[in-house]
C-alpha cells in the first residue's frame, strides 16, 4: 500500500486528475469574463462612456447594447455554474471512489493480517481507522492537484503582472512570502504533532469503550464503573487538552498570515506613496499594483488553506496506514488463488516450532506425521495442544521449521485448498449474526457459483454495480448470487442440503434445540403453504386427541369462537386474535378508536374502567411497600414502580370525587390495566360471567364491524386458518396453557412432540427452527449450542482433514458422549486430529500423540503406550 | 378460589398467622396454584427444589425411600406446608410428596418464600417451630415402623 497520501492519489487517479485540472483551467477565461463583465456594463453600457460602433458587424443603440451585455452575462453566469457543478460532482465522485478503494484494500489488509497480530489489535481500534478516520480523505482527494495548480497558476499570474507593472514593486509584492513559506510549515509542524496524538488518544478511546461494551458483566459484576468513568473522563481531558492547543496554534498561525499578509499593503502605501510624491513613480502605477496586490490576496490565503488541509489530511492518511503495514502479511495470492491439492497421505511435521515474536516458544521441534486417512488423538500436559491443532488446521503457521503436504509446503497452499479441506473447531467458535441456517453452511461458501436469475432492471443494476466496483479496485463478485457449493457438502442441491443438514443436525445433537427454535417461530403462510397445511393437520390431530383425552383436555384451553378463554388475557379474548404491528397492542387498546367505539357499543365501558379501577386498588396495596427495582414489578405487577404515585393520586381523587371526575388521559390509564387480567392465572375475582359474556359479545362485534383499513393490524384465531402472526407452537394448539396444573409445560411438549412424530412434521419444524437468528456473535445461542453449531457447520463441509480442539467442552457429559460417538463414525477412514481433555478418550483413536510443554513426548499407538512409565499412562491412570 | 380465599387459608396456617393481610395477599399473588390429581406426584425424593408448596384442599403422603423401599412417613392435610425444607437449605428433596387426593395447592417460589422470611422474622420463628414438630412426629413414626419390622 501507497506510504503517502499522495502517492496514493498519483497512482490511482492520475487522469482523473488531469481532467480535473483541465477542467478548472477551461473555466479560468469564463471566470475572468463574468468578473470583467459587470464593469463594462456599467462603465460602456449604462454610463455610455466608451459605446463602441459596431458589436460583432451590428449596429447598436445604448439600450440594445446594455440588454446584449446583460444577455452575456446572464449566460456567463450560467457556463460558470455548470463548470461549478460539472467539476464539484467530479470532484466528489473521485473522492468517493478514492474513499471506497482506500477502505476496501484496509478491509483487504484486514484479511491478510497474520492471527497473532489480532492480539495485539482490537477491533475497537481498527474499525474507526477504516470507518470514520479516513472519511475526511474523500473530501480532499479531489482537491488534492487541481486546487495548487489553479490557485498556483492564478498566483503566478498575477505576480508576473505586477512585476511587468514595475520590478521594484513587484518584489515589494511578494517580499514576504519566502519568509511566510519558511514560517508557516514550521508552525503547521506543531499542529501536525499534535493531530497525531489526538488520533491516538481517539483510537485508545474507541478501545475503551469497545472493552467496556464486551465487559460490560465484569463492570457490573465489581462495581467498578466508577472506576471506568474516572478513566474515560481522563483521556476526554487529555483529547480536551489535545484539541484546545491545535485551536491556539491554528488560529494564530492564521493570525500571523492574515498580519503578514496586510504588512504588505503597508508597505505599498508608504515606500510607493513616498515615491509616488517624490515623482520617482506614476499615481496609476501604484493604483493598478495596489489592485493587483488585492487580487493576489485571494489565491494565496486558498494555498496556505489548502496547505494546512493537505498536512491534515497527509497525517490522517499515514497514521491509518502505518497502522495496516504489518511484517508478514498473508501472501495476497493466498486468498486469491483457486488450486486444487487432494489431501492424501500424511501431514509431515519437520521440526515445527510456533511462539510469538519476543514470547517464549509455545512449540518446539515437533516432528511427526499426521495420517489424512486416520484419526488421531492430541492430549497431554502444559502448552502447545491447541497450537499444534491450529497449525495442523492451517489456522496459524510455523515460526520455524515446515510443514508438508506431499511435495507441497502446507504454508504455501492457498485458502481454497486449506480452507476447503481442512477445517478447525475450537472450544469458543464464532458464529455471524445471522440465521442459523447461514451459519451451517457458511463453510460452503467460498465463489459465487451461480448468478442469480435476475433480468431486466435488476440485471442491469447489477451491472452498474460491477462496473462502479471496478473503478473503485472493489471485489466484483456478486453478494446475491449463489454461493453456497453443494458438492462439497455431497448433495446435488438446496433440498438435498437440507436433507443433510438435518442429518449433521442430529449427529452432534442440535436437533432437539432446533426443533424448538422452530417451534416458537412463526412462518409466512404464503411462502411456505405446505408448512402450514401440515400444522394445521397437527392441530385437528390436537384437537382429536384432547377430545378423546380429557387428561389432555385438562392441560390446553382451546380457542372457541364463542367461549370465553379463562387462560388468555382478556384483551386476546377481545380480539380473539393476535395483534400484528402495534395498533391493537395489548398496552394501545385502551386508547384505541375502534376499540373503544366497540366497548361502547355493548356498554363495557363503565365496566372495564370499574374493573382497571379494582385492579389499579389491588396492584397499589400490593405493590407500593415493596423497594424500587424489586423483581416482582417486573414479574407481577401491572403497574411499574415508576408509575405508582401517579395511580396512587389517581386513587386518591376517585376517593373523593368517584369516577366521572377523572380526567380523559386518567381514564385510559386505568382502562389499560383490565387488558392485561389472565382469569386463571390473577385470581383477583373481577372476572364475572356477566362480564365474559359482555366481552363475548364485544369480541363478535369488533370482528364484524372491523373497519377495513385495520383488518392487517390484527390476526384473528380461527379453528380453519393458519395464523401468521402466532409460532407454529401456538398454531398446533391453537389455545392456551391452562395455569394450575403441574409441569403443564413438559406435559404439553412431550404431547407435541409425540404429535409432530406421528404426523413426521419433525423435520419441517427443524428446517423452520433453521431460520433462527442466533444474534451477535451467536448470542442468542448457549454456549454448548454454539459449539455444536460449529461443529455442524464443520461437518456439513465434509474436509479431508477435520481439527477439533476440545471442542465439545460446553456440552454435557451424556451428549459429549453421543457426540464423540456419531463424530467418530461419521469421520471413520477420513482425516481426524482431535485435542481430547481426557486422556482416556483417546482409546478409540488410532494414533495418539502426547504432549509435555510444547514438545512431542510419545508417539503412537494408544495400546502401545499405554504402558507403565509412559506420561500416557500416567495420564490415563490420573483420571 | 379466588385471592381473598388464597389469603383466609394462608392466615389458618400457624406460619402465616401473624403475618399483614397484605403481605399474606402478595405472597398469594406471586404464588402459581397448582393442582393434582390423586396419586400425581408433587415432588421426587432427591431431587433440587425450586418450590415449597401450601395445601389449600386435599391431602397428600410424604414416602421416604430407604434401602427398604418406599416407606410412607406422614400425611399431610389442608393448611399445611411441604417441601419447604429443600428450599431452605438448598439439598435435595428429602422425601417424595404424593397427592393422596385431588390436591389443590398454592406453589410458593423459593426466591419468595426467601424474601418473606428475612422480611418477617415472626415467620422465622414459626417455621422452626413447625420444623421441630414435624421433626419429632416423623421420628416416631420412624420408631413405629421400625419396631413394627423387628416384630
Amino acid at each position: 500500500m501507497e506510504s503517502s497520501i499522495f502517492r496514493f492519489i498519483l497512482r490511482h487517479s492520475v487522469r482523473q486528475q488531469i481532467v480535473l485540472t483541465l477542467m478548472t483551467l477551461a473555466s479560468f477565461p469564463f471566470l475572468y469574463a463574468s468578473l470583467d463583465l459587470p464593469k463594462r456594463i456599467v462603465n460602456e453600457a449604462i454610463a455610455g462612456k466608451k459605446l463602441p460602433e459596431s458589436f460583432l458587424g451590428f449596429h447598436l443603440d445604448q439600450v440594445s447594447y446594455l440588454f446584449v451585455l446583460c444577455g452575456l452575462f446572464l449566460t456567463l453566469v450560467l457556463v460558470n455554474g455548470g463548470f461549478k457543478y460539472v467539476i464539484n460532482t467530479y470532484k466528489g465522485r473521485l473522492g468517493e471512489r478514492m474513499l471506497r478503494r482506500l477502505r476496501y484494500e484496509l478491509y483487504v489488509r484486514v484479511l491478510r493480517f497474520p492471527l497473532p497480530r489480532f492480539r495485539k489489535m482490537s477491533p475497537g481500534e481498527i474499525i474507526p481507522m477504516i470507518t470514520a478516520e479516513v472519511e475526511p480523505l474523500g473530501g480532499f482527494i479531489g482537491d488534492a492537484i487541481a486546487i495548487p495548480v489553479f490557485q498556483g497558476g492564478t498566483l503566478l499570474v498575477y505576480i508576473a503582472f505586477i512585476f511587468i507593472q514595475d520590478p521594484v514593486l513587484g518584489a515589494a509584492a511578494v517580499s514576504l512570502y519566502p519568509f511566510q513559506g519558511w514560517l508557516i510549515p514550521r508552525l503547521q509542524r506543531k499542529v501536525n504533532q499534535l493531530g497525531k496524538q489526538r488520533v491516538r488518544a481517539m483510537r485508545q478511546i474507541a478501545d475503551r469503550i469497545g472493552e467496556t461494551v464486551s465487559g460490560i458483566q465484569e463492570v457490573h459484576t465489581h462495581d467498578t464503573a466508577s472506576w471506568h468513568l474516572a478513566d474515560l473522563s481522563h483521556r476526554l481531558g487529555d483529547v480536551y487538552r489535545i484539541r484546545f492547543e491545535i485551536y491556539q496554534r491554528k488560529f494564530f498561525v492564521k493570525f500571523l498570515n492574515n498580519f503578514i499578509n496586510q504588512l504588505t499593503p503597508f508597505f505599498f502605501y508608504s515606500i510607493g506613496g513616498y515615491l509616488v510624491i517624490h515623482g520617482q513613480l506614476s499615481f496609476g502605477a501604484l493604483v493598478a499594483v495596489l489592485a493587483a496586490y488585492k487580487d493576489l490576496a485571494a489565491p494565496w490565503k486558498e494555498l496556505l488553506d489548502w496547505y494546512q488541509q493537505k498536512e491534515d489530511n497527509r497525517i490522517k492518511y499515514e497514521q491509518v496506514v502505518e497502522q495496516f503495514h504489518v511484517p508478514d502479511l498473508l501472501a495476497e495470492r493466498l486468498l486469491r488463488e483457486e488450486e486444487d491439492v487432494p489431501f492424501t497421505g500424511a501431514l509431515a511435521f519437520r521440526n515445527v516450532g510456533f511462539g510469538e515474536d519476543g514470547g517464549s516458544a509455545i512449540l518446539e521441534g515437533v516432528t511427526c506425521d499426521i495420517p489424512l486417512d486416520g484419526h488421531t488423538a492430541l492430549i497431554g500436559v502444559g502448552s502447545g495442544r491447541d497450537e499444534l491443532a491450529q497449525l495442523a488446521a492451517r489456522v496459524l503457521l510455523p515460526s520455524s521449521g515446515q510443514i508438508r503436504l506431499g511435495e507441497r509446503d502446507y504454508a504455501e497452499l492457498p485458502e481454497s485448498v486449506t480452507g476447503r479441506r481442512a477445517a478447525y473447531v475450537g472450544a469458543t467458535p464464532y458464529l455471524f449474526a445471522a440465521s442459523l441456517y447461514d451459519n451451517l453452511v457458511y463453510g460452503l461458501r467460498h465463489r459465487p457459483l451461480r448468478e442469480n436469475g435476475e433480468s431486466g432492471e435488476a440485471a442491469a443494476r447489477r451491472k452498474d454495480r460491477q462496473t462502479e466496483s471496478i473503478l473503485s479496485g472493489n471485489a466484483t463478485d456478486d453478494v446475491h448470487a449463489d454461493w453456497i457449493d453443494y458438492a462439497a457438502a455431497g448433495c446435488d442441491g438446496p433440498e438435498d442440503l437440507k436433507a443433510r443438514i438435518l442429518r449433521v443436525v442430529t449427529m452432534v445433537s442440535l436437533q432437539d434445540d432446533v426443533y424448538g427454535m422452530g417451534l416458537n417461530r412463526t412462518v409466512d403462510p404464503e411462502q411456505r403453504p405446505e408448512v402450514a397445511a401440515r400444522v394445521l393437520e397437527a392441530r385437528e390431530a390436537m384437537r382429536a386427541m384432547m377430545m378423546n383425552n380429557p387428561d389432555l383436555g385438562r392441560l390446553v384451553e382451546r380457542f372457541d369462537p364463542d367461549r370465553y378463554a379463562a387462560n388468555a388475557t382478556l384483551a386476546e379474548n377481545l380480539l380473539f386474535g393476535t395483534p400484528v404491528g402495534p395498533i391493537f397492542q395489548t398496552d394501545a387498546l385502551a386508547s384505541n378508536p375502534y376499540m373503544l367505539h366497540v366497548l361502547d357499543k355493548v356498554g363495557l365501558t363503565g365496566t372495564i374502567l370499574e374493573t382497571g379501577h379494582k385492579v389499579a386498588e389491588t396492584m397499589v396495596e400490593l405493590f407500593a411497600g415493596l423497594p424500587p427495582g424489586h423483581e416482582f414489578f417486573e414479574r407481577f405487577s401491572f403497574i411499574g414502580f415508576a408509575e405508582l404515585p401517579d395511580y396512587q393520586a389517581i386513587l386518591a381523587r376517585t376517593a373523593k370525587e368517584g369516577l366521572g371526575a377523572l380526567r380523559p388521559e386518567e381514564r385510559t390509564r386505568l382502562m389499560t390495566l383490565p387488558f392485561k387480567l389472565i382469569g386463571a392465572r390473577h385470581r383477583l375475582g373481577l372476572m364475572t360471567p356477566e362480564l365474559e359474556r359482555k366481552l363475548l359479545e364485544a369480541r363478535h362485534l369488533f370482528a364484524r364491524d372491523l373497519p377495513e383499513d385495520l383488518k392487517h393490524a390484527v390476526a384473528f384465531f380461527d379453528p380453519a386458518a393458519y395464523n401468521a402472526a402466532a409460532s407454529i407452537q401456538d398454531n398446533i394448539l391453537f389455545g392456551r396453557m391452562v395455569y394450575g396444573q403441574a409441569q403443564v409445560q413438559s406435559k404439553v411438549g412431550r404431547i407435541v412432540a409425540e404429535l409432530v412424530d406421528q404426523l413426521h412434521l419433525r423435520d419441517t419444524i427443524v428446517e423452520v427452527g433453521l431460520d433462527h437468528p442466533v444474534g451477535v456473535a451467536g448470542s442468542r445461542l448457549s454456549a454448548a449450542q454454539r459449539q455444536k453449531a460449529a461443529l455442524a457447520r464443520a461437518l456439513l463441509k465434509r474436509p479431508d482433514l477435520l481439527v477439533l480442539s476440545e471442542a465439545t467442552s460446553g456440552l454435557d457429559t451424556s451428549s459429549q458422549t453421543k457426540v464423540h460417538a456419531a463424530i467418530l463414525g461419521e469421520r471413520k477412514g477420513c482425516g481426524l486430529v482431535w485435542v481430547l481433555h481426557r486422556a482416556g478418550l483417546a482409546r478409540a483413536f488410532e494414533r495418539v500423540i502426547v504432549m509435555k510443554d510444547g514438545r512431542i513426548a510419545e508417539h503412537g499407538r494408544f495400546d502401545e503406550l499405554n504402558k507403565p512409565g509412559t506420561l500416557l499412562h500416567e495420564l490415563v491412570s490420573a483420571e | 378460589m379466588s385471592i381473598a380465599e388464597e389469603v383466609n387459608c394462608l392466615r389458618r396456617i400457624p406460619l402465616f398467622a401473624n403475618i399483614d393481610t397484605s403481605k399474606l395477599k402478595l405472597l398469594a399473588f406471586t404464588s402459581e396454584r397448582l393442582s393434582f390429581r390423586a396419586g400425581d406426584v408433587l415432588f421426587q425424593q432427591d431431587e433440587m427444589g425450586t418450590c415449597a408448596y401450601i395445601l389449600l384442599r386435599g391431602e397428600a403422603e410424604v414416602v421416604v425411600t430407604g434401602p427398604g423401599g418406599p416407606l410412607a412417613v406422614a400425611t399431610l392435610g389442608s393448611n399445611e406446608i411441604v417441601g419447604e425444607i429443600a428450599i431452605l437449605c438448598d439439598v435435595p428433596r428429602t422425601a417424595t410428596v404424593r397427592a393422596r387426593t385431588d390436591l389443590e395447592t398454592l406453589c410458593v417460589p423459593k426466591d419468595h418464600f426467601l424474601q418473606m422470611i428475612a422480611d418477617f422474622p415472626q415467620m422465622g420463628l414459626e417455621i422452626m417451630r413447625s420444623l421441630a414438630h414435624r421433626l419429632e412426629q416423623t421420628t416416631m413414626r420412624l420408631r413405629e415402623v421400625l419396631a413394627a419390622q423387628a416384630t
